[in-house]
């Protein structure tokens, strides 16, 4: 058997080698543990969790870690690691309402029933550089407030909605959603694999698509209905037994939108939804995708489509994968000799023939 | 063939259009319309904006799918047809001249491409003969034959508007709809438009349904004329009846408010 | 990553084998209908989309313990990616691999057919970064699919009508349109058109996976591929008017290597192996005098890879 070993391959491992060392960096800094990132770095682990599609808080610090803090390559990592793994069984559909919250807000109503609760957010807080934390120092605890009785479900403000008839019915399925790490993206696309692709979609995109439509390139008016964030239990149903267990909990954001109402003489108005759903403690990501879902569902609500990038299933769909897109455009730093010479080899003989005709006529 | 030939040759209408109708959800776009065509014969579909006549133009090019009604061309269902079998009745049989010639043209193709892609589409595979025909179609709608390398970008909305119709009839189709295809143009202008399009409807034989609120339009170029309110045909007949002597309130108040002028 | 792939901890070329039996029933439909993009569930593989993963997919598809792998990028066996994608079956599959082209049994290719002409049995299997010949001038794939469906090529025509409008000949250097069997309408990767010719009535298989489009297509043994021109504009081949500077060869596609910043340039074979066979057959060009070989002299030139001096 002849091994090619040549130059191309000593250069990637020298490569590889000399990453390794950058990645650690000062051997005289401590080095990096799991934990610390799981516990320190925890949106950015929720942000590779989400995009990667695998719930695993100490994986997604793994490859934080072994990406050197690229999220894009870490969420890469994962979903590598994750398409190797074997399916074993398909989930019950999580129950967001039996969700045990540590943040829910609704920004419709002022209060209700579950009431408004603030939950650990940046949102108040004055953005400045906190110096303290150059420092080492004791670890701030939060105060306790004696828990209130606890609510067994936190309804939906949608459900409120709904039951006086003044937002869509959202008609519930139990058809099995589409798979698009199993089958090939086929469009036009059912809402349930839009949503999916935008779970995972990247934030950055998910973001500025939404933004967009606030800005009047998809308007939909849309309302924070409720945002809640906490942890769902996770049920698999066993046919030997012939019941679901629990086999764990997982952390998601959801966001509900309530958005700009339609109707005519012979339908009243109803207000109209948008969706997010995103695993762990997300909610850019999730407004985001509530906002984008509302917008491409503007054929099924009967709207114009009126050319905007977040209307366009097809443009959303097809560019929203991160990994998709940053493979596909790091790859042309790859050698392209071959068509570049057979550009040049044109793009010489065309100009070679142009001096040869201004040379006739002349 | 002429059109004197082709209408010798058989008295079944080109296009016949049965009770059609089409609704966006409670509101109509038009409602229960009936109408042969003939070949060789002029069609005009006039009305106020917001009377269904776009409406019903989409759903026979087949751009829209009306709810109710029949479509048979040639003794052949439209709306039964494959999708394959549609699309290639409209790159040959059917031609479509929108009203901005922005939508019918490829912008960023020059003159000759786009009037040699039709003959492409049907498999013209000699580049001196699809460029021979498409200079030929460029002089028969007064585009200069020096024009054929520029780019629809580059030309006044008439010329734009010329191109266009050079572009669908390059195949020779035997149907071409036409969508307000004076709209938006200067009053000069259009009449230049006008006087080529009389000509070749003529010499070609073509049989054309033709939507515009403009009365003028009619009159030159349509034999008989449709008159549209509120997605309803309100009244039909020969053009200068109808003009002259019209029937239905509705007309008579279109016609006086515009005849005056 | 592959560094930390080791033989045992995955399956037979790395994916496993419902996801292989996937690939191999799209490559068997491909086969079927030459010509036609047949959508498949494309895997995240260890590397990036866009760098191969649709040809590693149907390359781990198509392998068996007894073949032996030939990869070549640019047609060159020792570029970068080359070597990454040869690595990592060597680690996964264990297969054998090797540079002769007569030797293989399949060939992963990035734009590049050898010039050694393939055998019967032989796999050519070829990256493809955007299989659908009409995305550039139809940027929507249902558009397009739809355009496949109904044969409604004319637009391809156009492209072609107006780089002679403009230029006076068909100015499309590489990944040429070509149509198969009379029917589909294919982009065969960015070959340089010098290729086109290979493509069609070839003894071989030729499979193109493209990964993150997520598409297999196929041409079976002896397909007719007629690259797409008009009858009066008939369709040229092209290269560079010189003959290889190492070898000699003067019907063989060539790189330019830029050797000083003087204007001073020399051309050598694209396909490594083809030159080397040769030189070793006594053929010399121009500058073949010299012992380097055609990849330690094209090396010597990139320096792009740290840690190669003094290698050989």
């Amino acid at each position: 058997m002849y091994v090619a070993v040549k130059g191309g391959e000593r250069a990637i491992d020298n490569a590889h080698q000399w990453l390794a060392e950058e990645r650690r960096g000062d051997p005289a800094v401590p080095e990096l543990t799991i934990p610390q990132i799981r516990e320190q770095m925890a949106l950015a682990v929720n942000r590779v969790m989400a995009e990667g599609s695998l719930y695993d808080p100490d994986l997604a610090a793994l490859a934080i870690k072994q990406a050197r803090g690229d999220l894009i390559e870490a969420v890469f990592l994962i979903r590598a690691y994750r398409t190797t793994l074997p399916r074993l069984a398909g989930s019950r559909p999580v129950d967001t309402g039996a969700m045990a919250v540590d943040r829910r807000i609704s920004a419709t109503f002022k209060d209700l029933p579950g009431g408004q609760v603030l939950g650990p957010t940046f949102d108040y807080t004055h953005r400045l550089l906190d110096f303290a934390l150059m420092a080492e120092g004791e670890a701030p605890v939060a105060r306790e407030l004696p828990p209130e009785a606890p609510a067994a479900r936190v309804p939906h403000v949608t459900s409120f909605l709904n039951r006086d008839g003044l937002i869509e019915t959202a008609t519930p399925s139990d058809a099995t959603p589409p798979d698009l790490t199993r089958e090939p993206m086929e469009l036009p696309a059912d809402r349930a694999l839009r949503l999916q692709a935008l779970t995972r979609g990247d934030e950055g995109f998910v973001l500025s698509l939404a933004y967009s439509t606030q800005r009047g390139y998809g308007r939909t008016h849309a309302f924070v209905g409720e945002l809640r964030i906490g942890t769902v239990a996770v049920e698999v149903e066993i046919p030997e037994l012939g019941f679901a267990v629990e086999i764990g909990e997982i952390e998601l954001t959801e966001c509900e939108t309530v958005n700009q109402f339609k109707g005519s003489r012979t339908e009243p108005p109803q207000f109209t939804r948008g969706y997010g759903l995103v695993m762990g403690q997300s909610e850019r990501k999730a407004i985001a995708m509530s906002l984008v879902d509302r917008s491409l569902r503007w054929q099924e609500l009967g709207e114009d489509f009126t050319g905007a990038p977040a209307q366009d299933e097809e443009f959303v769909l097809m560019h929203c994968d991160n990994i998709q897109a940053t493979g596909f455009l790091e790859h042309i730093k790859l050698p392209h000799y071959v068509d570049f010479q057979a550009e040049l080899e044109l793009v010489r003989r065309l100009r070679a023939e142009a001096a040869a005709m201004r040379e006739a006529a002349e | 063939m002429t059109m004197l030939e082709r209408m010798a040759v058989t008295d079944q209408p080109l296009l016949r259009v049965e009770g059609l109708t089409k609704r966006y959800g409670p509101r109509i776009g038009c409602a229960d319309v009936s109408f042969d065509l003939y070949p060789g014969e002029v069609l005009g579909i006039v009305g106020e904006s917001g009377s269904g006549k776009s409406t019903l133009l989409s759903c026979l090019a087949g751009h829209q799918r009306p709810d109710l009604g029949r479509i048979s061309y040639d003794g052949r269902d439209v709306l039964a047809m494959s999708e394959t079998d549609r699309r290639r009745l409209s790159r040959t049989d059917w031609a479509y001249v929108h009203q901005n010639p922005r939508d019918g043209l490829r912008m960023g193709v020059s003159a000759g491409g786009n009037v040699g892609e039709r003959l492409m589409a049907v498999g013209a595979r000699h580049y001196g003969e699809i460029r021979g025909k498409a200079t030929d179609w460029l002089g028969r709608v007064e585009i200069a034959a020096d024009r054929i390398d520029d780019r629809p970008s580059a030309f006044s909305g008439g010329m734009q508007q010329r191109l266009q119709i050079a572009r669908n009839l390059v195949t020779s189709p035997r149907l071409v709809f036409m969508d307000e295809p004076t709209g938006g143009l200067d009053v000069s202008v259009q009449a230049r438009l006008l006087d080529l399009l009389r000509g070749l409807v003529r010499d070609l034989g073509l049989s054309v349904i033709i939507v515009t609120h403009d009365l003028a339009v009619v009159r030159l170029l349509a034999h008989r004329l449709m008159v549209m309110k509120s997605g309803r045909v309100v009244e039909q007949g020969l053009t200068d009846q109808v003009l002259d002597d019209p029937q239905h309130a509705y007309t008579q108040l279109l016609v006086s408010s515009v005849l005056q002028v | 990553m592959t560094e930390h792939i080791e033989a045992g901890a995955y399956t037979f070329a790395y994916l496993d084998e419902q996801t292989k039996r996937m690939i191999r029933r799209a490559i068997l439909k491909g086969i079927a209908v030459p010509g036609y993009q047949v959508p498949f569930a494309s895997r995240e593989m260890p590397m990036p989309y866009g760098w191969g993963t649709g040809g590693v997919q149907v390359t781990a598809a198509c392998l068996v313990p007894e073949d032996r792998l030939k990869v070549i990028d640019q047609g060159a066996d020792d570029t970068t990616n080359a070597v990454s994608i040869r690595r990592f079956f060597q680690r996964t599959a264990g297969v054998a691999t090797t540079e002769a082209t007569t030797e293989a049994t399949v060939i992963q290719t990035r734009h590049r057919i050898p010039e050694t002409p393939l055998k019967a049995g032989q796999i050519l299997v070829y990256q493809v970064p955007i299989p659908e010949p009409l995305r550039f001038l139809e940027p929507r794939e249902t558009e397009t699919r739809k355009m496949h469906e109904l044969e409604e090529y004319g637009l391809m025509h156009v492209k072609l009508y107006e780089d002679i409008a403009r230029h006076g000949q068909i100015a499309t250097s590489y990944a040429y349109p070509v149509k198969v069997e009379g029917r589909y309408v294919m982009d065969p990767s960015p070959i340089p058109r010098f290729d086109n010719p290979k493509l069609s009535g070839n003894p071989a298989i030729q499979l193109f996976g493209a990964g993150r489009e997520q598409r297999i297509y196929a041409l079976p043994p002896w397909t007719e591929v007629v690259s797409l021109d008009f009858d009066d504009h008939p369709f040229q081949t092209s290269k560079a008017p010189h003959d290889c500077d190492l070898c000699g060869a003067q019907d063989s596609y060539l790189d330019e290597v830029i050797t000083d910043d003087q204007g001073g340039r020399m051309f050598v074979c694209s396909d490594t192996d083809f030159c080397e066979g040769r030189r070793a057959k006594g053929h010399a060009g121009r500058l073949g005098g010299d012992q380097k070989s055609s990849k330690t002299f094209a090396n010597s030139f990139e320096g792009i890879w740290p840690g190669t001096e003094g290698a050989r």
